[in-house]
Order: C-alpha cells, then sequence, then structure tokens
C-alpha cells in the first residue's frame, strides 16, 4: 500500500518545495527530529541533481506500508541525459560539476534501501527508502 | 456590428436576473471546494451581479469608461484572493450561458450564427486578456518585491567585538544567496578588519552538499584575505547528516552555539569576558 504525492523540479525553488513535502510526510509518519533531517537533506540532493543534470524531473514522496511496517520512498525521476558510469558517482568525491561529489554515495549512507537505474540518453530513476522504526 | 453588438446587450439586460442566476448555479456547481472556500456566498453574489453590469457597459459602447472599470474589477478580484481559473472558467461559463439562451430564444439562428459566434469571440475575449494581464501584473509585482524583501534579510556581516565579525544565516541558501554569501563575508572581514569570523547555521533549515561546499569555498577565501573561518550552531542532527553525506570540515573550528564560537574567538584573538568585582 502506498500513497503518492509528487513535486516537479525545474527551478532551484523546487527543490525547497520538494524537501517541504518530504518533511511534511515523515513528521505525519512519527520520524524523529534526525531522520527528518536525514530525509530532507537526501530529497534536497537528489532534488538538486534533477535541477543541474536533467534540468527537469519529478520527485515523489510515497508513504510505504510494508506488513506493518512504515516507510517513506523518494522516487527521483528524469528524462535526463543518464548516467554513463553508475559505479563512478557512488564513489565518493566523484563529481562532474566542481561540487564535492558526496551527493549520491550521501543519499545513500542517508537513507535505509536505494536503487539507481539509469540508461545514457534516457534518464535515471532512483529510489531511496528510510523505515520507521 | 454596432447592431449585433447590442443586441447582445440588450439581451443580458433584458435577462439580467435569470442569467445571474443560472450562472451562480453553474458556476458553483463546477468549482472544487478549495475555490468555494475562499469565496463567500455574499460577495460572491454581488460580484456577480457587478461583473454583468461592467459586461452591459461593456457592450454598451463608451471604450474608455469600460476600460477604467473593467481594470477596477480585475484589481477588485485579485484583492479578494479568487484563483485566475475560477475567474476565466466564470467568464467562459457566462458566455456560453448568454449564446445558449440566446440560441433557445432565437435570437441566434441559423443566418446570423457565424456573425454571432465572431461577436461573441471580440467581446470575450478582450475581457479575459485583461484580466489575465492584471492577474499577472499583480504577481510579477508581489514576486519582485519578495525578491528584495529577500534580498534584504540575505546576509549581513556584523562586527560584534573589535576583530571579531558573525554572520547569522536564516532559511534556505541558494546559488544568488551563495554569492552574497561570499561577497558579504569577504567585503565585511576587510572593512572590519575581521581576524575571526563566525558563520552561525542555526537558521539553515538543510545542510546539503551544495550548502557545505558553498561554506567551504566561503572559508576558504576567507582564510586568503588572512581571517580565520568558524561554522557554529550545528545542530545536532545536522551534525549526523553532515557525517553521513560523509562531508570533511576538518579544516574548520566548529561548535554548537554562537556563544561558544564567540568564547573561542575570544580565545584566539588573546582576550576573554570576565565579570567585574564588587559590581553589584
Amino acid at each position: 500500500m502506498s500513497i503518492q504525492s509528487c513535486v516537479t523540479i525545474i527551478n532551484e525553488w523546487d527543490i525547497v518545495a520538494a524537501r517541504q513535502l518530504g518533511r511534511n510526510v515523515a513528521k505525519e509518519l512519527g520520524f524523529g527530529t534526525v531522520d527528518q533531517a536525514r530525509i530532507t537533506t537526501a530529497i534536497s540532493e537528489l532534488a538538486r541533481n534533477i535541477y543541474l543534470y536533467a534540468g527537469k524531473g519529478q520527485i515523489c514522496i510515497d508513504k510505504l506500508n510494508d506488513a506493518g511496517k512504515a516507510g517513506l520512498r523518494i522516487h527521483a525521476a528524469d528524462n535526463g541525459p543518464g548516467i554513463n558510469d553508475i559505479r563512478q558517482v557512488m564513489e565518493d568525491g566523484f563529481s562532474t560539476s566542481g561540487g564535492l561529489g558526496a551527493g549520491l554515495p550521501g543519499v545513500k549512507r542517508l537513507m535505509d534501501d536505494f536503487h539507481i537505474e539509469s540508461e545514457t540518453g534516457s534518464g535515471t530513476q532512483i529510489k531511496a527508502t528510510k523505515w520507521l522504526r | 456590428m454596432e447592431i449585433i453588438n447590442r443586441v447582445i446587450a440588450n439581451y443580458i439586460q433584458e435577462h439580467k436576473q435569470e442569467i445571474l442566476k443560472e450562472w451562480i448555479q453553474t458556476t458553483k456547481e463546477t468549482a472544487d471546494d478549495r475555490v468555494l472556500r475562499v469565496v463567500s456566498d455574499e460577495v460572491f453574489t454581488s460580484t456577480s451581479s457587478e461583473f454583468i453590469d461592467l459586461i452591459i457597459t461593456n457592450i454598451k459602447g463608451l471604450k474608455e469608461d469600460y476600460n477604467n472599470k473593467l481594470t477596477d474589477f480585475a484589481e477588485k478580484v485579485v484583492r479578494l484572493g479568487w484563483p485566475l481559473t475560477f475567474v476565466t472558467r466564470g467568464l467562459h461559463t457566462f458566455g456560453q450561458i448568454v449564446f445558449h439562451r440566446m440560441e433557445e430564444s432565437g435570437t441566434v439562428n441559423r443566418d446570423n450564427q457565424m456573425d454571432m459566434v465572431h461577436q461573441f469571440d471580440e467581446w470575450i475575449t478582450p475581457m479575459n486578456n485583461e484580466i489575465v494581464s492584471i492577474y499577472s501584473a499583480t504577481w510579477e509585482k508581489t514576486v519582485s518585491l519578495q525578491k528584495i524583501a529577500l534580498q534584504e534579510l540575505s546576509a549581513p556581516l556584523i562586527p560584534v567585538f573589535e576583530k571579531i565579525s558573525v554572520m547569522p544565516l536564516v532559511g534556505t541558501i541558494d546559488t544568488e544567496r551563495a554569492k552574497q554569501i561570499m561577497e558579504n563575508l569577504l567585503n565585511g572581514a576587510v572593512k572590519h578588519n575581521a581576524e575571526v569570523v563566525l558563520i552561525d547555521i542555526t537558521g539553515v533549515p538543510v545542510v546539503d552538499t551544495m550548502v557545505a561546499h558553498h561554506i567551504i569555498q566561503a572559508a576558504e577565501a576567507v582564510r586568503l584575505i588572512g581571517a580565520k573561518c568558524m561554522l557554529v550552531g550545528i545542530r545536532p542532527e545536522i551534525a549526523q547528516t553532515i557525517v553521513n553525506l560523509g562531508i570533511n570540515l576538518n579544516q574548520f573550528t566548529t561548535k554548537s552555539t554562537l556563544q561558544k564560537g564567540i568564547e573561542a574567538a575570544l580565545e584566539l584573538t588573546s582576550r576573554k569576558i570576565i565579570k567585574v568585582e564588587g559590581a553589584m
């Protein structure tokens, strides 16, 4: 069972909207302040990647309920250029834009489950889940 | 052309009450709850009635008079906070109702149908345009005012002691603000002759890699002009996310609160705060 709401990312302020949505859902589900911060930071990273590299995409927040276990899933989707070498972007310190290169590996560490799919030329799909303990 | 216009006007004027009734009913049925909460019954009825009067003025000529009234009306609707789609859809519904009624009564018939459609269009489209343009002008004004307001509370560097300055950051940091932070930090540090600059991030809701990157760059630049940068106001949850992200803030002195930061800054500049004996 899941309930979904989405934010379209086109400009920098949409990142704030996506973050706000994530924070509200996390609060609703009963996540503590530390996990709220982790979730909003993860959303921020993913939304910023969309803004920087794909130009346009969507962040969806799903409430999950899996056999009594509640959770929050961030689904980031875009039709951008895609990622050539996924292993490379998951390494700390790799960046094509002069950033810190901590974004994607950071998101993986911030969340419990992390799944990435990308095809060069057709876009990237990332799903990251945090379970309520 | 003029004559058909008058035909529409006369028709609306003669059947004002019935049209008004049907219009209000249809609008209420089609509008969603969100809109109906904003729009109170009484205001809605009086505004609709006012709108019909306005339309009659429109068709009866007196172009200048009408333009002023239309502007007034659009401004009023904006002030009432009615959503734009609600107003434009309302206008569309109004046109449909009038046309349909005129068709039924035979005022619009096979012979003059095309002409009438044309007339309706010429009458409704400018109204639509005017309302949309006033709405967007209001929004543009609001947005630009808010931008200015945001810039005003952007990132001041405040000298608190000799050689010590503080930059409190509140709110989201985007690329634009990051630039300003850097500029204000460097200009301010030189101007106030600061040896220690404290950046307080208590009010920053999310510290992601982009924000961290900008802060690191700013600190590096401050170091180049011969001052020391200290990061204060790191909340426990932010500390944890920074660790999770794997951001290296080793070249920073960091403190949990501004108070501790200022104490450390005083120490760095070989000073401390003491209690005066014999006071009180």
